[in-house]
């Protein structure tokens, strides 16, 4: 069974400020990380790894700077790397066309991991771009996943259903957080992952005809929220006191 | 023409008032797009919501696979052309739209909240980083497709006079390897979090499912409530149907009041409610994320604080 799994390399959203005089969200100084749900992803393709045997291959896309946070899943059990440095300016049709053509050019490829969304943008395009640049299945925001040897099953948290499907290889997948949780790598894996290959790949290199965006970000706001921010503590019965008169005056009792 | 796509008759609505209005900037029409079965009374109804022809397609399917559904709109959009597709932001719609996206080479932008047309573009803003940013961002090319959520429009009011052509599309999609074999309706307890005025919502600060009796009071001096939660409640311990879980991968709600119990704001739950009126937190960990983005908060432990808050709310009421 060759696996792919697609991680993106984001910034850690929880620690985003935004820049009081441009009004900005500043990014720079920002700790990186794999998307978290990029993780489940891979967690869940080295758990089928284990059991049908196979290889686990991790697809990139980002700058060089990424390579640390790639042999994370390396030392969690993944075989090879690849990283795809994109053109100025991709979009998500750009980007899914370089990791579709990426995939086309490994050979035979049986199943293709992403995780929902990423934490940052949360589009969730990546998935379904990838399975229609690829012209093969997809089964969305999975939540449990049992695969055999000829045909793979899913159960998909569709918000008011619950889908059981399967399908048959090659096919695409995405997993929802609830999957797994996932391995933490020994230091002896972490060691390890050190020998396995990432290979670099550039856009211009890849033969892929249309690197043209078709949304172009124009400007990214920073959103801050304004609230009245008043914390009441130590005597409680005085907080709730004051709690109940601010909403009363706000008119929010009724 | 342009398109309105959703499995959800309630955002096709909403979306179509949004579609009436920047078709006259495009110099289009508006349209929408029913798969299914009972597709002849839906197109009525979007018609008298504004819709001036409603393509009706994949009548056999009980269930919308999304590479069948996607197949269809794309031959549809084939010969018609459109300049903007829309596409209800449902989960479904959420697995249909990129694939769509990438068969038709075209752009597509996730939870459009808003749509103009500048120089002749498309424009429209969505949320990024979790609710830290708001992006702007401009389609360099034609067709343009967004996915729309739920409220993000105002429903034009249905006029059963409205004209409207209903056509029937005899599209069969190709065979794919994947089958459904089985759909459950989630196990609902009628929670609509996303109609609620006041939502008091609870998170990990409960110690056991017992506790929520506590909220429930809460709740209750609370007029015209509803109970909310955050991931690990609905996700994890299955104390709450997914129907209360509001975030970023749940419901995104935006009550009059939203009253936050022991949970700590991660960002990907405040992405949820950030909108709503007053929020109010309790939790005991002063340094918790939930902290900053509140009107008013209490430090203190949930279970000697709701009690209190309960008392203090009945008399003045």
């Amino acid at each position: 069974m060759n696996i792919v799994v697609c991680a993106k390399q984001v910034v850690d959203v929880g620690e985003i400020k935004v820049n009081p005089s441009t009004g900005k969200p500043v990014l720079e100084g920002i700790p990186k990380k794999i998307s978290d749900i990029d993780k489940n992803a891979a967690e869940e393709a080295i758990r089928i790894k284990e059991k049908l045997k196979g290889k686990v291959t991790v697809i990139t896309v980002g700058s060089e700077d990424a390579r640390e946070r790639i042999k994370e899943i390396l030392a969690m059990g993944a075989d090879d790397a690849v990283l795809i440095v994109p053109p100025e300016g991709a979009d998500y049709h750009v980007i899914s066309n370089l990791i579709a053509k990426a995939i086309k050019d490994m050979g035979q490829v049986d199943l293709v991991l992403c995780g929902e969304a990423s934490i940052d943008m949360f589009s969730g395009q990546m998935g379904p771009r990838i399975a229609g640049a690829m012209d093969i299945p997809q089964l969305s925001y999975a939540f449990k996943i049992d695969a055999e040897a000829e045909k793979i099953t899913a159960e998909r948290n569709m918000g008011d259903k619950r889908v059981v499907s399967e399908s048959t290889y090659p096919v695409l997948l995405t997993v929802t957080k609830e999957i797994n949780v996932p391995r933490l790598p020994s230091l002896m894996q972490i060691l390890g992952s050190a020998a396995k290959p990432i290979k670099v790949l550039k856009a211009p290199d890849m033969n892929v005809p249309d690197l043209a965006p078709k949304v172009v970000l124009e400007d990214v706001k920073g959103l801050a929220m304004n609230r009245k921010n008043l914390i009441f503590k130590d005597d409680l019965d005085q907080a709730v006191k004051d709690l109940a008169e601010n909403l009363s005056k706000d008119g929010a009792l009724g | 023409m342009v398109f309105v796509f959703s499995d959800n008759e309630k955002i096709a609505i909403e979306m179509l008032a949004k579609a009436v209005e920047i078709s006259r900037e495009l110099g289009s029409k508006p349209s929408a797009v029913v798969l299914g079965r009972d597709g002849q009374e839906k197109a009525r109804k979007l018609v008298a919501a504004g819709a001036s022809v409603v393509y009706l397609a994949g009548q056999d399917m009980d269930e919308i696979k999304a590479e069948e559904g996607s197949e269809i709109l794309h031959s549809i959009c084939k010969e018609v052309d459109p300049p903007l597709i829309m596409i209800g932001s449902t989960k479904t719609g959420k697995e249909i739209a990129p694939r769509l996206a990438s068969l038709l080479d075209a752009g597509l932008s996730t939870d459009s909240r808003k749509l103009y047309v500048r120089d002749g573009s498309i424009v429209t803003e969505r949320i990024v980083y979790s609710g830290n940013g708001v992006a702007t961002e401009r389609f360099a090319s034609k067709p343009a497709i967004v996915t729309v959520q739920a409220k993000t429009y105002d429903p034009l009011p249905p006029d059963d006079s409205r004209g409207g052509e209903i056509v029937t599309k005899d599209i069969a999609p190709r065979e794919y390897g994947s089958k459904i074999l089985k759909v459950e309706s989630m196990v609902s307890e009628g929670a609509n979090v996303e109609d609620a005025q006041i939502i008091v919502s609870c998170g990990r600060g409960f110690k056991s499912s017992q506790d929520l009796k506590l909220i429930e009071d809460l709740a209750k001096s609370l007029k015209g409530y509803t109970l909310g939660c955050s991931r690990p409640i609905a996700a994890d311990l299955k104390w709450l149907s997914e129907d209360h879980w509001i975030g970023l991968s749940g419901h995104k709600v935006k009550p009059k009041l939203y009253v936050a119990c022991g949970i700590s704001g991660q960002i990907q739950h405040v992405a949820g409610m950030r909108d709503s009126g007053i929020i109010v937190a309790i939790n005991k960990d002063e340094n918790a994320p939930i902290f900053k983005v509140v009107d008013y908060g209490i430090v203190g432990d949930l279970y000697t604080v709701i009690p209190k808050l309960v008392q203090a709310i009945n008399e003045k009421a």
